[in-house]
């Protein structure tokens, strides 16, 4: 079976001497007293910023606005605050510690998004609306003739191929249009793990929907 | 038909897929690559693919590199 390949990149080149400011910053933090208090708060500054930006970049798509999305910005910015400080001997210089830290900032922007996703009462996780199915992949209702056998079969696989948790993950992000990062908050997982159980889901799908004649064979999903 | 298309892209996946954790383990180095102009798709093929077909990662991703690109304004 194919599987999300953790081994198909190169790993970085052994890190180059951390840059001068790099460096700095990381002196900073690691001093004690006023120097390191004036690094977490400029630091704080700058993470606050990105969660602000990162925040109003989002926020259109997500029905979140005004202090609402303010206050997930702040949240953001002190829990990356939080864990930069606690991961600073992590960082081996492969890029700048600005962008390493930004990185944590928008970690922590996702997170948030996807706890604040089940503050709306409407959202029920079990619930399969496959009614909704053809307009998430945008088939055209006047050509239902066309696709109604395809989304048949779809669901046929979905209800034989899949394993009870593969069916559940499936169900929920693809037909409940959950989004994937809320899921894993609910299910008590990780964004890896749920994203393999999709990625193992869609391959059993496709490889239905060819054996059926619905679509071409995929030869290059296969390991 | 685009919902046929739009199905079958769903459904496809790259077997050079790095999944999430390696993804996000170096998503710092990468979006400077590519703010950089740096060529990213030999040398972290995985992943490209990865980005492409997952979400949340490729939200992040471009959430990273607006970032860095306000940066350089």
């Amino acid at each position: 079976m194919a599987t999300v390949n953790p081994a198909v990149d190169q790993t970085p080149a052994a890190a180059d001497p951390i840059d001068p400011e790099s460096a700095e910053w990381l002196g900073a933090l690691a001093s004690r007293g006023e120097q390191r208090e004036a690094a977490l708060a400029r630091l704080h500054e700058m993470l606050l910023r990105i969660a602000h930006r990162e925040c109003r970049r989002r926020g259109p798509r997500l029905r979140i606005t005004g202090p609402e999305l303010d206050d997930l910005a702040y949240q953001a910015a002190a829990d990356a605050l939080v864990a930069i400080t606690r991961k600073l001997g992590q960082f081996r210089g492969e890029s700048r510690f600005t962008t390493w830290a930004y990185k944590f900032v928008i970690f922590e922007v996702s997170d948030k998004i996807g706890r604040h996703f089940w503050r709306n009462p409407g959202v029920r996780l079990d619930a399969e609306d496959w009614e909704k199915l053809p307009d998430r992949f945008g088939f055209e209702p006047a050509r239902e003739a066309e696709w109604r056998d395809l989304l048949a079969a779809l669901r046929r696989a979905v209800d034989t191929e899949l394993s009870p948790r593969q069916r559940r993950v499936f169900v929920a992000i693809v037909v409940n249009a959950v989004p994937l990062d809320a899921l894993v908050i609910e299910l008590g997982s990780s964004r890896g793990a749920i994203y393999k159980m999709m990625f193992d889901a869609r391959r059993k799908l496709r490889a239905a929907l060819a054996a059926n004649g619905y679509m071409g064979h995929d030869t290059a999903g296969r390991s | 038909m685009n919902g046929w298309s739009e199905l079958d892209r769903f459904l496809r996946t790259d077997p050079r897929d790095v999944g999430c954790a390696q993804a996000m383990e170096i998503l710092h180095v990468y979006a400077e690559l590519v703010a950089a102009g740096e060529p990213t798709g030999q040398r972290y093929p995985g992943i490209a693919a990865h980005l492409q077909a997952c979400g949340p990662c490729g939200e992040d991703f471009e959430g990273l590199l607006a970032a860095l690109r306000d940066e350089t304004r």
